[in-house]
């Protein structure tokens, strides 16, 4: 049991980490909040008074807005499925007996160390290129006409560049779930006849469920947050302008302070919606 | 490299800083914020000339690709955040920052840097209530670039001054499987297609707003620039055409893919620079088309350097624009690199210089370029705006940018032009009554 | 039979499996092979693979214009720096929660991981005026802070997942022997969490490595990292793929063999506990 001198001494001890966080949080949020309420311009002249909700009320109205919201949604969406599917059977890919599996897995492992920056760029110009790029090449050797895929499939393209930054993270996590898998349990039900199919849905998959709620967190809380691999690709364009795209424009390109704050209260709270969502499935997993 | 080498260059060059900051005379650290264009990266091999002259001043560059720039030195001037002593901005960002007072004058610059011998339309765009505010790089206009072999090859002929109507029927002939009839920008940003599609729709007779600031992309002239420019490059462009900026134009033009393009007259040199690209001696240069109606589809643009207020380098940033803007200047590159590559399009001099003349067979077509754009009166209706291919009022950066995205979602095929106009116009009129138009 | 059919079975597997991996890797490989080819080359239908020139050339032209060593060094500090800073906050406020748990303690630890979700760009302004106010762009330390502030709900989560682990009867056992909580942390909770802190501080030089918006934002020369570095690079005047490759390779090679070194304890360092 832990004593009063050490609860004291823990209190301490967490004191500062959270002091910090909150101020870290609540200063710039305040800031953000305040600016939501103001005609903020500083192209002409800064602080310009107050205007109560039109900020607000405009950054919803805005044909840009359900639109954003939505791509947001497809590539947090796409690429947590992809990540997850792909990520499961490479998992039990790697896990069978095979030679050079360290090997094996250091290739897999390796676009989790690259910059989003760096890998969008490569992806964009030496592979997507509709002219120079890899693929161009390959479509013309098959003697198909090369698609320009940021424009024509500006989604999928984004999903696959932001997939394969996050397919290593999904597949390592996985993978130490399953080879903590008890195998005597797959054996007894080889024995008794279950089908390759039915092991999976029934052992594997269930032995797995706390693995990928993680990796569905993490994922999140990182991907919500997408900017480079938009900025260098697509900058917004063909339907790729997720929320913190379309704020970006609006405070950076558009310099309207006030109207992007706005937009960043709601970005906050959708992100919060959907933290909340998350967390009670994590908080339950994290008791077990 | 090791981290003790890094090291020690590191704490050498705070060393050196530190001296420097107690040298006589001019001294300091100036921070320069540049665009990667062939041109500045240029100027930074050549800063040993610069520091030869002023060995007391540190040239710190920070060159970044032109949308991070944009955003970069947007925010730092908008916030005062003085991380910068000198800025690369354009013709369109001067007007508007100087009249806020964010820029230091520069109309004291030494009288042997020659501000008369300025390009008139140039020093204008530059200049705010008589205080010149930046100083130009390099300028350009825009005008039509076209492979002559193939040219001839089509059995056709270019004008000096074509029409739209010739460059579609070029383009037509011109396009084979392995060439395409024209380039013309399609990545969306305000200075990328819109830069084009402003320009163009200038000489349709379209314009972006009326005298009220009323959003015109309503207008039958809109349409019928939007509907030609599609046709066009969906029959004769490139595939993704709706991805190429500039840049990405440059090379295919250098490769050899493109029978004509329409872009700046800075290409010029690059086009015909036998090093980088593979048509050096097959390219001519015609004025940018035009439809009749008396204005050309040609813009106006500087590159230039800027000091903003507030800049604890003032006096050391100015000895640096001093030198990178002048005769000198173009006089070093020409011994280092030939005269077909000095930065074009500022001086007067540059173009009675027989020597560039000679070596650039650009250089008419350019000058006469420049000369005929006029940001006053860029439109054939009346505008409340000045600017060709951009309207100098600060909120203009961000819409245009999204009715560029519109443009380019349509040139990709993914909407019809009617949609993209229709959310055009939408974005347009919210942006300025946000602006409080 | 039955060992023929393992065999064969695994012949299937490794094949398959290196096939997959290097589909995955492909990309990392051509932008290296790419930075030692010129530049007609890098862009040559059909592509070249292995027979060609090889040039340093790429590499000399991208020092020559950007003096990769200071950017390296800014990175270095930066990330080494923010993680450094934010194990000294992590670790006790993990400990605490890991060994004295309360009710709130949950609460607490998912409401760190919701301060990630704050959009950087929606904050980026009040941040850049306050940066101002401090005197803090373009200063390495001003950088190092708010990474630190981005990945301290990760390392606090990583460690305390960690913590978690380390049986508690053995500190009952130390208390009972007469330890002190100095002596408690130091001769019995260190060595088991060694590897738990290794791992954390692996995982956040690579996240603060990576970070590519607030340091490309709050920067301009004497601060740039590596991310600042390719950003000049993006889309230069005609042909460069290959200065590109070598840009990038040269960005990315510090943390991918770092990575690849240590990647035994990044994976552990991974699974946020989820898995035992």
């Amino acid at each position: 049991m832990a004593t009063k001198a050490s609860r004291t001494a823990a209190r301490l001890m967490l004191a500062p980490a959270v002091i910090l966080l909150l101020g870290w949080m609540m200063v710039p949020l305040t800031m953000t909040v305040i600016f939501s309420f103001k005609r903020y311009l500083p192209m002409r002249g800064g602080d310009l008074g107050w205007v109560g909700f039109e900020n607000y009320v405009r950054f919803v109205n805005s044909s840009a807005f359900w639109p954003a919201v939505q791509s947001t949604l497809m590539i947090v969406g796409g690429v947590l499925l992809i990540t997850v599917v792909l990520g499961v059977l490479l998992a039990i890919l790697l896990d069978q007996p095979m030679w050079g599996q360290g090997i094996v897995r250091i290739l897999v492992i390796a676009p989790f160390f690259v910059m989003p920056t760096v890998s969008a760029l490569v992806w964009k110009n030496m592979f997507m290129d509709p002219v120079n790029g890899l693929f161009a090449h390959l479509w013309r050797f098959f003697g198909a006409t090369p698609v320009s895929w940021l424009s024509e499939a500006s989604m999928p393209s984004i999903i696959l560049i932001v997939s394969w930054q996050w397919l290593p993270f999904a597949t390592l996590i996985l993978l130490t779930a399953i080879q903590s898998l008890d195998s005597e349990q797959l054996e007894a039900a080889e024995m008794d006849g279950a089908s390759p199919l039915s092991r999976f849905i029934y052992i594997t998959l269930p032995h797995l469920a706390r693995a990928i709620t993680i990796v569905v967190l993490i994922q999140t809380i990182f991907l919500l947050a997408i900017f480079a691999e938009i900025f260098v690709t697509t900058q917004g364009a063909f339907g790729t302008r997720t929320l913190t795209y379309l704020i970006f424009q609006r405070v950076l390109e558009s310099q309207n302070v006030g109207l992007g704050s706005a937009g960043g209260v709601y970005a906050i709270i959708l992100a919060n919606i959907l933290a909340l969502f998350l967390m009670r499935i994590v908080g339950k997993n994290l008791d077990r | 490299m090791s981290i003790r080498t890094s090291l020690g260059i590191a704490s050498a060059l705070a060393i050196a800083t530190a001296t420097a900051g107690h040298a006589q005379d001019l001294s300091g650290t100036v921070t320069i914020a540049t665009v990667n264009n062939g041109d500045m990266i240029r100027m930074q091999g050549l800063t040993a000339d610069f520091n030869a002259q002023y060995p007391d001043i540190t040239l710190e560059w920070v060159t970044l690709e032109e949308n991070v720039l944009r955003q970069r030195v947007t925010q730092d001037i908008a916030t005062r955040g003085g991380q910068f002593d000198v800025m690369t901005i354009g013709t369109y960002e001067v007007p508007i920052w100087g009249e806020n007072g964010w820029l230091v004058s520069l109309n004291d610059l030494p009288d042997e840097w020659d501000a008369d011998d300025l390009l008139p339309a140039i020093r204008d765009g530059l200049t705010v209530d008589g205080e010149l505010y930046a100083a130009p790089f390099y300028g350009e206009s825009s005008m039509v670039m076209y492979r002559t072999d193939l040219m001839e090859a089509a059995g056709l002929e270019m004008p000096e001054a074509p029409t739209w109507e010739f460059i579609r029927e070029a383009a037509s002939a011109m396009t084979t499987d392995n060439t395409y009839g024209i380039c013309l920008r399609g990545k969306a940003g305000w200075g990328e297609n819109m830069a084009f599609l402003s320009a163009m729709a200038n000489s349709f007779g379209a314009r972006w707003f009326d005298e009220d600031w009323n959003a015109q992309f309503d207008s039958e002239e809109w349409a019928n620039t939007l509907n030609f420019y599609m046709d066009m490059m969906g029959e004769y462009g490139p595939p993704g055409a709706a991805n190429n900026g500039f840049n990405e134009n440059l090379s295919l033009f250098q490769q050899g893919r493109c029978g004509m393009w329409i872009d700046a007259t800075v290409a010029a040199s690059f086009v015909t620079n036998p090093n980088d690209s593979t048509v050096a001696d097959q390219v001519g240069f015609a004025l940018a088309p035009d439809n009749g109606l008396g204005k050309r589809g040609n813009w106006l643009w500087a590159w230039s350097l800027a000091i903003p207020a507030g800049s604890q380098q003032t006096d050391a940033a100015k000895a640096f624009i001093a030198w990178a803007t002048s005769k000198d200047y173009t006089a070093l590159v020409a011994e280092n690199e030939g005269w077909a590559n000095v930065p074009p399009g500022t001086r007067t001099s540059l173009y009675e210089n027989a020597e560039y003349l000679e070596a650039a067979s650009f250089a008419e077509m350019t000058l006469r370029s420049i000369n005929s754009a006029d940001p006053t009166q860029p439109t054939v209706d009346p505008v409340p705006y000045t600017g060709v291919q951009f309207v100098a009022i600060p909120e203009f950066a961000g819409f245009a940018t999204e009715v560029g995205q519109e443009f380019a979602n349509a040139l990709a095929g993914q909407q019809s032009v009617e949609v993209a106009l229709e959310r055009a116009q939408a974005l347009t009129t919210d942006a300025m009554e946000s602006a409080g138009y | 039979m039955a060992r023929a059919a393992t065999t064969q079975r695994k012949i299937i597997n490794t094949a398959f499996a290196w096939m997959v991996g290097l589909l995955i890797f492909f990309p990392i490989m051509w932008t290296i092979l790419t930075s030692f080819k010129t530049e007609a080359t890098a862009i040559a239908d059909p592509p070249v693979w292995f027979f060609f020139d090889w040039t340093l050339d790429n590499y000399r032209v991208v020092q020559e214009r950007s003096d990769y060593s200071r950017f390296l060094w800014n990175s270095i500090i930066i990330a080494g720096g923010s993680t450094f800073l934010g194990m000294l906050i992590a670790i006790p406020a993990a400990w605490s929660m890991a060994f004295v748990p309360s009710k709130r303690t949950k609460d607490i630890l998912l409401w760190m991981l919701s301060t990630k979700m704050l959009p950087a760009v929606g904050v980026l302004y009040p941040i850049y005026l306050i940066f101002i106010k401090f005197g803090l762009l373009d200063t390495r330390i001003g950088l190092t802070i708010v990474l630190m502030f981005i990945n301290l709900p990760i390392m606090v989560w990583m460690l305390y997942t960690y913590f978690k682990e380390i049986p508690g009867e053995i500190l009952e056992a130390a208390r009972m022997d007469g330890a002190g909580l100095r002596e408690e942390i130091l001769y019995v909770l260190t060595p088991m969490a060694i590897p738990g802190i290794a791992s954390t501080v692996l995982l956040n030089v690579i996240l603060a490595w990576n970070e590519a918006f607030w340091t490309l934002n709050l920067t301009a020369a004497k601060a740039a990292p590596l991310t600042a570095f390719i950003a000049s690079y993006s889309s230069p005047e005609g042909l460069f793929y290959a200065k590109l490759s070598a840009a990038s390779t040269m960005a990315i090679a510090p943390i991918l063999i770092l990575g690849w070194f240590s990647q035994k304890q990044l994976v552990r360092g991974l699974t946020f506990g989820a898995v035992k």
